[in-house]
């Protein structure tokens, strides 16, 4: 399997963790919903088909892709880094002088 | 009358002689010869003794597909065993051996198991070993004896036990277009492919690219097809877009266009080439593949198929055309279709007389009538084999009509002398690697085959496109139009290239007669390398199996190295009519890889041994010098011990640790994992990971900090250090170092991405040293420069900078031995010079050095918690940390660390144990309110760490156990049965010693 790291090109799937289901979100640190924390930390989809995965480029620039990959054929549908549409400075930075 | 070989044709070269051995007997053979046609050609006919009933067997194949030739290879020391003899180039000092058989492969004692027929039928070893109990044999244990000899007789060649010391290589390849397969149609696509421009690889797993060009009496362009091939080979040869893969066996398909191959890089050759490895492992990352795979001709069950001289109709043609080898001089064959006509034809010209050709069907074709008359060999129409006769060789064989539709056979039984039955029962392409791919077969009732289906896969490309032989297209012509439209739609071409090469052939139908088995009297192989029987199919089915999966393990039909290659089809025929549906409902198994065995070594390549990395501290080489005891602790190696000579390892920490909190000890901690965690909002992310507070730790202190998971667990402890305003240091635990860092990084990435703070792993630019005991601040006092190191100055918590010998250090009063203690840390390139000043200034106050076991003694005194009590299954409150978990903020895990089953009361709690038989205690021991020895029972805990206490002269453990506080000061047992310990505790705090922490603030 390969995933395409937005910043490092397409690596192989043995250079990443898998950082779980991108599904989940995360209750207001404060809330005390047990309900939504239980959510958060137990409740998985199980998607026969698309879907939605975070995952660490572990083994290179470290940064968490969100991935969607589809369970059946490993299609990836695409690849983006989790914190939005931009890479983190320092890796701006040398993609400015690649 | 035996094989021979040919005064002139096939490809191989008779000025070049080769010298090997089979079974300790010398042959010659040429340059270009298989073991297999070597043999041949000198009239050896009996190449091995079948798995089960050890029955002479001969070659059935000329290629990957042979079930019954397998030899053992010798090299040296090294034995290979079960390589199909077809697939064995000889060279000169080649020495092989035949399996199976004892005490000679002519002359074999298991022979008699033939007459035994009935009793190693389908299922022998399920029905067997469930033994029942005669008289004084107990039932299994009688049967578990005799299973000794059973395996033994049963079986193929046995591997062998020295080390191997042939190399291996591992590559990995990026192409735009894999082609698999090098016969008309494969070659036909990677030139297409290449004059696209497209970045080709072409592999085949035999050592001449051509396919069937090799063995065909074809003409492409008006020259034998066999030149055609050689003249695109060199064309392909020449060009830097193409790599070409000889003796190389695409084995496996996988996601993503990835596939695996295992070239077989110097096995045909004496001596390897300096640096060249014998196997390569190729894994190959393809745009898009071109299967060209071709087909697998299938033998015809019927009795006494398997004997020595039966072979396959191609096999033969193989042998004569490629080989130059006759494998008799009157030959018979035994069709359901037209391709046998073919191989009369050719043997006929390569000099062997055709005596008859049997022909299920009664109504053959004008052009076979042709043929048959062309091959002067007598036609038997509507007609079938029903015996063969001969030892260990073919003397004869009876014919008698046959009815196609019913499957009846009348009239008179004829016999006919022959020494070389050859059999068609049509044709299977060779649909594995698109089947591995994900891809269910369809059957094609007119080709009687199941033919690849569509690629489930349609990106980023198509997955595959197939071409030839393999998609049921059997024609030269076919093979070669669909090769170029193969080539051109993988490298995605839109030019249209030249006219098509043209091809001249014999005619034929495609399509066979749908007959796969005649019923007579006698043993008629499905699978000839397992030794199953139609009859056993059919005895399959009687006991219920009506699963093609469940049929397949019962026969074991198919599950022998040659993977049914020959034999699948056959015995799925024979079991659909058995159970009366059409084979297309009885389905097919799904073929998986490897499609041929792949040697060990390949996969492993240069990945062998301790494949571990080390991880040394910067001291590591000092305590070697030193005397240490080095121990594995994770990738790391650390000091266990540093003994004296004479010293167990016992009297050895129990010295460290006494010493330490006598004078002083010194251990080398930069093992610990170290994080840097800056930025403006570092404070607020730390309050966040950690569950007590850190924005209110002044600059130039530490604090000791506890992590939990989301799911409210305990993670992980360790000292932070407030370097700057933005600016910490945190430590982890040594295991989990990577385990923190990546939740840190998970943390800021995914959940906070609006703080401004970054990690980085500086674990490796520190030394630590940990200095502590009594005299600990006077031996700092002795040796650093540039600032105090008095209580006001450095304070418990505190941080100073300064030097030691000229080396800028920093300094942090914190203790993990319960000592006034100090972490020393350098850059790592100065952490010997920095270690080595301090035992030095250490020397007057008698300072030691110690290692892990006096590190652990001292903490289990102390009752401080590590990954053995941080399990993944402790809480806070479990371990007595709760008054870390700060109220006045949310951290992670905050939310969900009070549920109700993480404050049970029945919880287990760490507490401290004393063993009051005075015996040491073992870890992971039972704690027990009864003690049963007998039937140990009733857990209410285990020890997480155990040592001998020199501080309380007593054998002391931490434990968890149900209750905790509640039972201090209460008596339990520890119940070891594994080790036989059995013993009276007694369950007290973990902090045994110095619980107000007088000495570490003093």
């Amino acid at each position: 399997m390969l995933i395409t790291c937005p910043y490092c090109g397409p690596r192989d799937v043995i250079e990443f963790t898998y950082q779980g289901d991108g599904n989940r979100e995360r209750p207001d640190p404060a809330s005390q919903n047990f309900e939504a924390w239980n959510a958060y930390v137990y409740d998985r989809l199980n998607p026969a088909g698309d879907h939605n995965e975070i995952w660490q480029h572990s083994g290179g620039c470290r940064a968490h892709l969100r991935v969607v990959r589809n369970t059946l054929t490993h299609e990836i549908s695409s690849v983006a880094f989790v914190r939005g549409d931009h890479a983190p400075a320092t890796r701006r930075k040398a993609e400015d002088k690649a | 009358m035996s094989p021979r070989r040919t005064d002139t044709g096939g490809r191989i070269d008779r000025l070049k002689t080769i010298r090997f051995t089979f079974d300790g007997v010398a042959y010659t053979g040429h340059a270009g010869d298989t073991l297999a046609s070597a043999l041949l050609a000198k009239g050896v006919t009996l190449f091995g003794r079948s798995f089960k009933y050890h029955r002479p067997r001969g070659l059935l194949t000329a290629g990957v597909e042979e079930p019954n030739a397998l030899v053992t290879v010798l090299k040296g020391e090294v034995r290979e065993p079960n390589i199909p003899a077809t697939m064995v180039e000889i060279h000169d000092g080649l020495v092989a051996i035949s399996q199976n058989r004892f005490p000679s492969l002519a002359w074999d004692i298991n022979a008699v198991n033939q007459l035994g027929g009935k009793i190693l039928s389908a299922g022998f070893y399920y029905k067997t070993f469930m033994g029942p109990v005669i008289g004084p044999l107990k039932g299994t244990r009688f049967w578990m004896f005799c299973e000794h000899f059973i395996r033994r007789a049963a079986g193929l060649g046995s591997a062998g036990s020295a080390k191997d010391p042939a190399r291996y290589e591992r590559m990995n390849a990026f192409c735009d277009v894999l082609v698999v397969g090098s016969g008309p149609a494969g070659l036909m696509a990677a030139k297409t492919a290449a004059d696209q421009g497209a970045r080709v690889m072409l592999a085949d797993l035999e050592p001449r690219f051509g396919g069937s060009t090799n063995w065909s009496d074809e003409t492409i362009d008006g020259a034998p097809a066999a030149d055609w091939a050689r003249r695109t080979v060199a064309q392909l040869e020449g060009r830097d877009n193409v790599r070409l893969l000889p003796r190389t066996t695409v084995w496996g398909y996988y996601d993503n266009n990835t596939l695996a191959a295992l070239e077989r890089v110097s096995d045909h050759k004496e001596q390897t080439a300096k640096g060249e490895p014998r196997h390569r492992y190729w894994a190959i990352r393809a745009r898009s593949v071109v299967l060209a795979t071709g087909a697998f001709e299938r033998p015809l069950v019927f009795p006494g198929n398997d004997r020595p001289g039966v072979m396959l109709a191609h096999a033969a043609e193989r042998y004569a055309n490629e080989f130059g080898v006759l494998p008799g001089e009157r030959i018979a064959l035994f069709t359901n279709n037209d391709s046998a006509y073919r191989a009369a034809i050719a043997l006929k010209k390569a000099g062997a007389a055709i005596v008859a050709i049997a022909d299920v069907r009664s109504e053959l074709s004008p052009e076979m009538r042709k043929l048959a008359t062309e091959a002067e060999a007598e036609i038997f129409a509507g007609h079938a084999v029903i015996a063969t006769e001969g030892g260990k060789a073919l003397s004869g064989i009876k014919v008698q009509r046959f009815d196609m539709v019913t499957g009846a056979l009348s009239g008179d039984e004829r016999s006919i002398h022959t020494d070389c039955l050859l059999m068609s029962g049509g044709w299977s392409p060779t649909i594995h690697l698109a089947s591995q791919a994900g891809a269910k077969a369809e059957w094609s009732a007119a080709r009687q085959a199941f033919l690849p289906p569509k690629p489930t896969q349609q990106w980023p490309t198509q997955q595959w496109i197939g071409a030839g032989a393999f998609t049921g297209s059997f024609s030269t012509a076919e093979a070669i139009a669909e090769g170029r439209a193969a080539g051109l739609a993988a490298a995605g071409g839109t030019s249209t290239p030249a006219a098509l090469p043209t091809v001249e052939a014999a005619p034929g139908d495609p399509d066979p007669a749908p007959v796969f088995e005649i019923r007579a009297k006698g043993k008629s192989f499905v699978d000839f390398q397992h030794d199953v029987t139609a009859e056993d199919v059919r005895l399959a089915h009687r006991e219920g199996f009506v699963s093609v999966e469940h049929l397949k393990r019962y026969t074991t039909l198919g599950m022998a190295t040659d993977q049914g290659k020959s034999s699948n089809i056959p015995g799925l025929a024979i079991m659909a009519e058995a159970l009366g549906k059409p084979i297309p409902e009885v389905g097919t198994t799904r073929f998986r890889p490897p499609f041929a065995p792949v040697s060990i070594g390949s996969l492993a390549a240069e990945r062998f041994g301790d494949l571990k990395p080390e991880r040394l501290t910067p001291m590591h080489d000092w305590h070697l010098a030193n005397g240490a005891n080095m121990y594995s602790a994770g990738l790391w190696y650390r000091p266990m011990i540093y003994g004296l000579s004479g010293e167990t390892i016992e009297q050895a920490y129990v010295r460290e640790a006494r010493a330490t909190r006598e004078s002083a000890g010194i251990v080398d901690v930069s093992t610990l994992g170290k994080i840097a965690v800056q930025g403006p909002d570092a404070a607020a992310f730390l309050d966040r990971v950690y569950t007590n507070m850190f924005s209110t730790l002044a600059v130039g202190k530490a604090r000791y900090g506890l992590m939990l998971r989301e799911d409210g667990l305990a993670f992980d402890d360790g000292t932070t250090w407030r370097l700057g305003d933005q600016d910490f240091l945190m430590t982890t635990t040594t295991a989990n170092a990577g385990k923190v860092m990546q939740h840190l990084e998970y943390f800021l990435d995914v959940i906070w991405p609006e703080l401004k703070v970054h990690v980085t792993s500086v674990t490796d630019e520190w030394a630590g040293a940990a200095i502590g005991g009594p005299k600990a601040r006077q031996i700092l006092a002795a040796c650093v420069t540039g600032t105090a190191v008095d209580n006001a100055t450095l304070p418990f918590m505190g941080i100073v900078r300064g030097e030691i010998a000229g080396v800028a250090v920093m300094i942090c009063r914190l203790s993990f031995s319960g000592e006034m203690a100090f972490e020393v840390y350098s850059g790592a390139g100065h952490g010997t010079h920095v270690w080595e000043a301090l035992v030095e200034a250490g020397k007057p106050f008698g300072l030691v050095t110690y290692g892990l076991e006096a590190l652990g003694t001292m903490r289990i005194e102390k009752g401080h918690v590590t990954g053995a009590e941080i399990d993944g299954r402790t809480t806070a409150r479990d371990l007595h940390l709760d008054w870390m978990l700060s109220k006045k903020k949310p951290f992670i895990g905050s939310a969900t660390m009070d549920r109700e089953g993480l404050i049970a009361s029945d919880r287990l709690e760490l507490v401290g144990l004393i063993a009051l038989d005075n015996r040491p205690l073992n870890g992971g021991a039972h704690i027990v309110e009864e003690l049963d020895e007998a039937n140990p029972h009733g857990s209410i805990g285990h020890i997480t760490a155990c040592c001998y206490s020199p501080a309380l002269g007593k054998h002391i453990a931490l434990a968890l156990v149900e209750g905790g506080k509640s039972r201090h000061g209460t008596r339990a047992h520890v119940s070891d049965p594994l080790r036989n310990r059995f013993g009276p505790v007694e369950i007290v705090s973990n902090h045994f010693y110095d619980p107000e922490g007088t000495r570490m603030h003093g």
